[in-house]
């Protein structure tokens, strides 16, 4: 049943939009309203039994069926009354605005008083809704600048096919490597963009997250065809541990407990004293070792044993540093 | 089915839209072919759940009385001031920047909202083209699954109850608050509000919200402070400090992602490179600099090579362990 609704809340937009601009192709109406044309012509065979109230066949809205029919044009006429849209909603206004706010914070100067002329406008138009707007703070970093930067990148590449070179940071291992990559798609999980891509250096289907790229450039080369590649699952998560990968339980301490939430993990178990028991893959044993050192104090190596006194080990050469 | 229902609804609103005064129940049913059709039972049903689904279109359907002075039956009207989306023209760069807006939220209700606001804009006449703006494409992702809870109760100034853990502690511990405002820094989503239990503004971070939040109390039955300026209020209540800078020496070839942030780096000297970088946390750089072992060596400041120190006699010198 809420089909009418939604159908209503269309109608109310398709009418003033067909009559602002005279006529209108079907199929550019429903590039505007994002459904199909065929959810256009139904709306429109609502509109045959609509208008003034009363009975006068002469007062209910006319749609031109010879038009639709024979040249896929909309014309709709006898309906004055509604040649404005209805005013943006409360929800509408305020998505719209922070939207643009987002877009402002960006910071890139080139558009930056288009943006703030638009966001005048329609800040005067929407009246309450965006007023609204205000409760919502929005701040964009350099590193999420960067990311935006890269996204247009990215798209420009994707739409031009063409390869794009990267210099990319792996955490895990400490490393930096050029990479030359086809792009396929940017993905967003877990808080993070991706670019998923095909590595060349790799031969093999990769995510890149953006704020591990320092440097990205777009070649003139044209990328190969990728066609057979499925688009990538992300509903089971991105990190997705190898069954080869070393299996280690940790004790946390409060303070620790962190890493639960950040890595995928096996099991966990509740410890007294807000302690947790956990069981996670480490791909790498100096990605472990390195976050072993980092939470010190506030976690245990509980197995594999050497890993205790390799972190231990590693930890007094670094003492050594400070005499 | 939905069709005879969209014309229904349609020509309540046409009827109820035109009349310069309240229309009576009674004139509608008669105006309107299906209303006049149906039972008497029936159409009292059919017309409340009308209205109600008109209203939650955003359809302001007034209640009113003709004359007053007689005490008669109450009668309807759409004011259309009230029901117009006032003038607005956008230049076409303005009209651009709106396709790049209608991109940013990676969150589907949010999303939607923007497009519908954008659909009206361009009912109004707006042409909204797609050319490809070579801007910056920041996006707003939501992964935090209490958001739309804390969006829509900050918008209806409703408060909300839920679950919190704070950082380091296993309990969640149920906290009340009247939202003022959400924030997202970072590609993180937090609330602002007065946390009646404490009398005091408080800041939440939405991805340690623990279960479901609700809504406790009317809409609208708090007031935002006037004076309430959200972002001076977000960075209050968040912990930064004043950035500082530090000097280290790092291993030629190692810490490389250390580096990628650094302000100065000067090598030459055969076994230590000197790296600057600023900071804003200690905790956090302490963090980072314990994951590169001892291929990093603080010099100054004096508390950040403690700190550095402190913790990695923690992990080579444990407490009870055999030495």
């Amino acid at each position: 049943m809420s089909g009418a609704r939604d159908q209503v809340g269309r109608l109310l937009a398709l009418v003033p939009y067909i009559q602002s601009r005279e006529e209108v192709s079907v199929d550019q109406a429903a590039t505007d309203f994002g459904v199909s044309a065929a959810q256009i012509v139904k709306d429109l065979n609502v509109l045959w039994f609509c208008g003034l109230p009363g009975l006068g066949m002469g007062d209910l809205i006319d749609v031109d069926m010879d038009a639709l029919d024979g040249e896929g044009v909309i014309r709709v006429s006898n309906a004055d009354y509604l040649t404005r849209p209805l005013r943006l909603g409360s929800s509408e206004a305020s998505a719209l605005i922070v939207a643009l706010r987002t877009l402002r914070e960006a910071g890139d100067a080139a558009v930056a008083p288009t943006v703030d002329r638009a966001l005048g406008k329609l800040e005067a138009a929407a009246g309450e809704g965006a007023a609204l707007a205000a409760q919502v703070d929005i701040r964009v970093d350099a590193a999420a600048s960067r990311d935006a930067r890269l996204r247009t990148l990215f798209e420009d590449a994707i739409g031009s096919r063409r390869r794009v070179r990267l210099d990319y940071y792996v955490p895990a291992r400490d490393e930096a490597a050029e990479r030359v990559v086809d792009p396929l798609r940017l993905v967003q999980a877990e808080g993070n963009s991706y670019l998923d891509a095909w590595c060349n250096s790799a031969e093999g289907q990769r995510l890149f997250r953006l704020d591990r790229i320092s440097e990205a450039e777009v070649l003139d080369e044209a990328v190969a065809d990728h066609s057979d590649v499925p688009p990538r699952d992300l509903s089971a998560g991105l990190l997705q541990p190898s069954p080869d990968d070393l299996l280690v339980t940790l004790r946390l301490q409060p303070r620790a407990r962190w890493v639960a939430e950040y890595y995928p993990v096996e099991r966990t178990e509740e410890l007294d004293a807000g302690a947790l028991r956990v069981t996670l893959r480490a791909g790498d044993r100096g990605w472990l070792t390195r976050l072993m050192l980092r939470i010190g104090g506030a976690a245990e190596v509980e197995d594999p044993v050497e890993l205790v006194e390799e972190v231990r080990r590693t930890a007094a050469e670094a003492l050594q540093n400070y005499g | 089915m939905a069709a005879r229902k969209s014309e229904r609804l349609l020509n309540l609103l046409i009827t109820l839209l035109v009349s310069r005064s309240y229309v009576t129940k009674e004139r509608i049913r008669n105006v309107v072919e299906q209303y006049r059709d149906a039972p008497d039972s029936a159409f009292e049903k059919m017309f409340e759940r009308d209205k109600d689904e008109l209203r939650s279109l955003g359809i302001p359907i007034e209640v009113g009385y003709l004359d007053r002075a007689f005490d008669d039956e109450p009668g309807y009207r759409i004011e259309r001031s009230a029901f117009e989306l006032p003038e607005i023209s956008l230049e076409a760069d303005e009209a651009a920047v709106l396709g790049l807006a209608a991109r940013v939220w990676q969150h589907a209700g949010l999303a939607s909202a923007t497009s519908d606001a954008i659909v009206k804009l361009k009912a109004a006449g707006v042409s909204v083209d797609r050319t490809a703006l070579d801007v910056a494409q920041p996006q707003l992702a939501v992964e935090e699954p209490a958001f739309e809870t804390f969006w829509s109760a900050t918008q209806s100034r409703t408060p909300v109850t839920f679950g919190y853990r704070g950082a380091g502690s296993a309990e969640a511990a149920v906290r009340h608050l009247q939202p003022w405002g959400v924030a997202s820094y970072r590609a993180r989503w937090y609330v602002v509000g007065l946390d009646t239990d404490r009398g005091e503004p408080r800041l939440f971070r939405l991805s340690r919200v623990v279960g479901e939040a609700r809504l406790e109390g009317e809409p609208g039955s708090f007031e935002v402070p006037e004076d309430t300026d959200l972002r001076a209020l977000t960075a209050n209540l968040a912990p930064s400090a004043q950035p500082q800078r530090a000097r280290l020496r790092v291993r030629p070839g190692s810490a490389i992602g250390l580096r990628r942030h650094a302000a100065a780096v000067r090598s030459g000297a055969p076994d230590w490179d000197e790296v600057e970088v600023d900071y804003g946390r200690t905790d956090a750089l302490v963090d980072e600099l314990l994951g590169y072992g001892a291929d990093v060596v603080v010099d100054a400041p004096d508390d950040l090579r403690a700190s550095v120190v402190t913790r990695l006699r923690e992990v080579a010198e444990p407490v009870g362990a055999p030495r």
